[in-house]
């Protein structure tokens, strides 16, 4: 048995301490917003937020964050109305919109630590995040006017 | 993947025809959303209600477009509503969006079958979406020309809502009454200047379900007994299991069920990762078959030796043998191409669920109808009996339109052999490795020039494998022509002045899975021809511009992008120390492109610091969809162009992930600057027009920059 708390809900999972936190998210709690892409932490689609860090979840064993307090897409806010899903939507970013969940928490996270990133710090924080649409430009100018947003 | 406008003309006006008759403008059923969809309960509470058509109207107000297309990132979520609500007058904030089931009414404009793909979903489908939504307007006003006691004439339409006089109804209010009328045999379309929606920006209906997790892929299908299969596939295409041995995928707790399907060993399990471990556990000798020696190295040298000779015939005019022996300069060239494959964001899966009687099917596909055969063929129903759920595609650029419906079939054979319903999953390796690549090609190409440093003798050899050739559309090669692999060259433009040409095409039979990656042949026509005009414009000593603008002089609409692109870039401006500019245009899918990039090599890597796009594609029905388009191919185009590349060493396919599979980043993005063209000419594609430029544009700035030519991609960085 694990303890997770997801979303500020405190579960118990019946599963093996190796299995991917990304999959106890999925396929256990049932919240399908956090991505399988990869499954060796090279694309980011999995990005989800461990005690408020950003985390590739396709790769880290439920059993490294036992305890430990998991925020995914679902739970960045009650109704998308956190600056970065704001500013993503002012500014049309999404295509298929696959990775944009793990890019919007990589944001989340970045701004977080960092609330006003200048490009370097959006390629440090966003280049382990793939988006095979090519959405690069819209993330870069979305996650300054969520910077903008979030001083209010 | 391009139709003849005259055989779409001809067969648009019978199926616009069928699509009319069968408008519904029925109530909205409470629930029969795409969430509830997901679930089988659900989903049969709704089938009675199911519309089979293209809108329905709720008492609220609520207009629900229904998608004979699939949206896969490209915007048709939003392109398609807006043709319908522009004839409707309708509200566009009330506007719901849906993928139409797999049926007839959703055929493709003039093709007896439903997909998407060939940039064509906007363009094919102008007449259609609007004429569905004139036919619902013409319905609701006859409706309430009736309840205000009013002549049909004397009612106006405006934003969701009838006036005549004082009086004022809303479509939810008329929904019912219009439901029982017949519609009209004939409506007339709006003239263009009196478009509201048609030309305007609009941002993306599918947005805010993409923002919190709400949207559901492929991959998020999940209901109460569903298993998920990971499946064990030959290491060697077309390879087949000899014998396996299953004990220790059993023995992985979650586990329910090993089966042996015609692609493989399929570990059936409870989630993901017990069936991931599972397939880990297996033990399976393999009969590798006849390509366990290809070697993609080698396939290259078998290229570029079959070019020695002119293949079959694609384009051929005057006699290019004896131009070339009279030209003034002669420029001998050979280009190549590697494998790709397509690698979209959400790797493959398949939902299948199968009854006596009827079989459900979830799943991101471009190809329904095929699918929905290919599962009837397997399950032994009749199509009508299998129901296609299009989720949304987490990316497709062609690999989610196969001819084979090869991740279907598979999954439906899971199913069949687990007996239960299962979700099968394809893993970011089982991807990259499992084939239905853009073909390898080479190009050798010998050209001609006058005294003045015109083309005048044309000579092009082709060498790839053939899509359609060994797929069901194989009718669509003609003479052995497959169009998709001459496309871009049999019909470029700078041939048509040249009085002696010859292109011709090798298509060499292997057993590598190929398939149509976004902007086909144009992924390889694009960079060969547009790099050999700026070697020609080199040749000539002229500038790459002032080059093409005579070649084009004739070709106003090549001609307007690449003005455009060209001033906006500030072409033949001073660049920072370091940085040179290129420049490309290429026209595919009814759309013009020129491009025009900057680059440097820094820490020995391409860096490309901008892109500056122009497109010409007719009407601009959403310009802001158009926009994100060309900034997405133009990414997809770098990626190809900077890191692209599949080896097969022994059968065995060497990359498998992001990481030796390499698609561009957030740190390696340019600055992109899209302008389109104002127009009135016919609507073309946008989907895949902004691919086909940008390699030639940066290998051309690349030669600006180092005085060497790359005739290969992926590009290298060598100054």
């Amino acid at each position: 048995m694990v303890s997770l708390t997801i979303n500020g809900k405190t579960q118990q999972f019946d599963v093996p301490d190796d299995m991917p936190l990304l999959w106890v998210i999925r396929d256990m709690a049932g919240l399908t917003g956090t991505k399988f892409g990869c499954g060796m932490a090279q694309c980011g689609a999995c990005t989800v937020h461990v005690d408020g860090a950003p985390l590739r979840a396709c790769v880290m064993p439920v059993s490294a964050v036992a305890g430990k307090s998991v925020t995914t897409i679902e739970g960045l806010s009650a109704d998308a109305s956190h600056p970065v899903q704001r500013a993503w939507a002012e500014l049309d970013v999404v295509q298929c919109g696959y990775c944009q969940s793990g890019q919007i928490m990589s944001a989340a996270a970045l701004l977080k630590a960092k609330p006003e990133p200048s490009d370097a710090d959006i390629d440090a924080a966003l280049s382990g995040n793939l988006c095979r649409c090519g959405t690069y430009q819209r993330i870069r100018a979305a996650v300054h006017r969520a910077a903008e947003l979030a001083k209010g | 993947m391009k139709t003849a406008a005259g055989t779409s003309r001809r067969n648009f006006l019978k199926t616009t025809a069928l699509g009319a008759g069968g408008l519904v403008v029925a109530f909205f059923v409470p629930g029969a959303n795409r969430l509830a969809q997901a679930a089988p309960a659900a989903a049969d509470a709704a089938a009675p209600f199911a519309p089979n058509a293209f809108l329905r109207i709720a008492p609220d107000d609520t207009i629900t477009v229904l998608l004979a297309h699939s949206e896969m990132g490209q915007g048709i979520w939003t392109s398609l509503p807006l043709l319908l609500a522009e004839e409707l007058d309708a509200d566009w904030s009330r506007i719901r969006v849906e993928h139409a089931p797999a049926a007839p009414d959703y055929f493709a404009v003039g093709m007896p079958m439903q997909f998407t793909g060939g940039s064509m979903s906007t363009w094919t489908e102008f007449e259609r979406y609007r004429r569905a939504g004139a036919t619902a307007r013409a319905l609701l006003v006859q409706a309430a020309a009736r309840r205000f006691g009013v002549k049909a004439a004397d009612c106006r339409c405006e934003n969701g809502t009838v006036i005549a006089g004082d009086k004022r109804a809303r479509y939810g209010e008329l929904a019912a009454d219009a439901a029982k009328l017949t519609p009209p045999k004939t409506v007339t379309l709006k003239d263009a200047k009196d478009w509201n929606l048609i030309g305007k920006p609009h941002k993306r209906l599918d947005s805010p379900e993409k923002l919190d997790g709400r949207a559901k892929f492929g991959m998020d299908v999940q209901f109460e007994g569903l298993l998920t299969a990971v499946v064990a596939r030959a290491p060697v295409f077309g390879g087949t299991v000899a014998s396996f041995d299953a004990s220790a995928a059993r023995r992985v707790p979650g586990v329910r069920d090993v089966v042996q399907v015609p692609s493989g060993i399929a570990v059936v399990a409870d989630h993901f990762w017990a069936a991931k471990l599972g397939r880990d556990a297996l033990k399976i000798e393999w009969n590798l078959g006849p390509n366990a020696s290809l070697d993609s190295e080698r396939l290259h040298g078998d290229f570029l030796k079959t070019a020695t000779d002119a293949g079959l015939p694609a384009s051929v005019a005057g006699d290019a043998t004896a131009a070339l022996v009279k030209a003034a300069t002669r420029i001998e060239a050979d280009y190549a191409v590697p494998y790709l494959a397509h690698a979209p964001m959400e790797p493959l899966n398949c939902t299948v669920k199968i009854d006596k009687d009827h079989c459900e099917v979830w799943t991101g596909t471009q190809f329904q109808t095929m699918d929905q055969a290919a599962t009837a063929r397997i399950t032994g129903l009749k199509p009508e009996q299998v129901t296609i759920h299009t989720m949304f595609l987490g990316g497709g650029f062609g690999r989610r339109a196969t001819p084979t419906s090869d991740f279907v079939t598979e999954a439906v054979e899971v199913a069949k052999a687990a007996g239960k319903p299962v979700k099968t999953v394809w893993t970011r390796e089982d991807d990259i490795r499992g084939g239905y690549y853009r073909p390898a090609f080479v190009h050798r190409v010998a050209v001609g020039l006058d005294a003045a440093g015109k083309p005048v003798a044309w000579q092009h050899r082709i060498v790839g494998q053939s899509i359609l050739g060994n797929s069901p559309f194989k009718m669509m090669v003609r003479n052995g022509i497959d169009a998709t692999s001459v496309e871009g060259v049999a019909d470029s433009p700078y041939l048509k002045q040249i009085a002696d040409h010859h292109v011709s095409l090798h298509s060499p039979e292997l057993g590598i899975p190929v398939l149509w990656l976004r902007s086909v042949g144009h992924t390889h026509t694009g960079f060969v021809m547009e790099s050999l005009i700026d070697e020609l414009a080199k040749a000539a000593g002229q500038d790459p511009l002032a080059y093409r603008r005579t070649l084009l002089a004739e070709h106003k609409r090549h001609l307007g992008v690449l003005e455009l692109a060209a001033e906006r870039a500030g072409w033949g401006t001073p660049l920072p120390a370091g940085r040179a500019r290129g420049l490309a245009v290429h026209e595919s899918f009814g759309s013009f492109v020129a491009q025009v990039a900057d680059v440097s090599i820094d820490n020995d890597a391409i860096r490309v610091h901008n892109v500056v796009c122009a497109i010409d594609c007719g009407i601009a029905v959403n310009p802001a969809g158009i926009v994100a388009q060309m900034e997405s191919g133009i990414v997809f185009g770098l990626s190809a162009a900077l890191f692209g590349r599949l080896d097969i060493v022994n059968g065995r396919v060497q990359q498998s992930n992001y990481h030796d599979y390499r698609v561009l980043r957030m740190n390696q993005m340019p600055k992109i600057e899209v302008h389109i063209v104002p127009s009135t000419d016919k609507p073309g594609g946008v989907g895949e027009a902004g691919v086909p430029p940008v390699a030639a544009a940066v290998a051309n700035a690349l030669f600006a920059l180092t005085g060497k030519r790359q005739r290969e991609l992926p590009l290298r960085a060598t100054s």
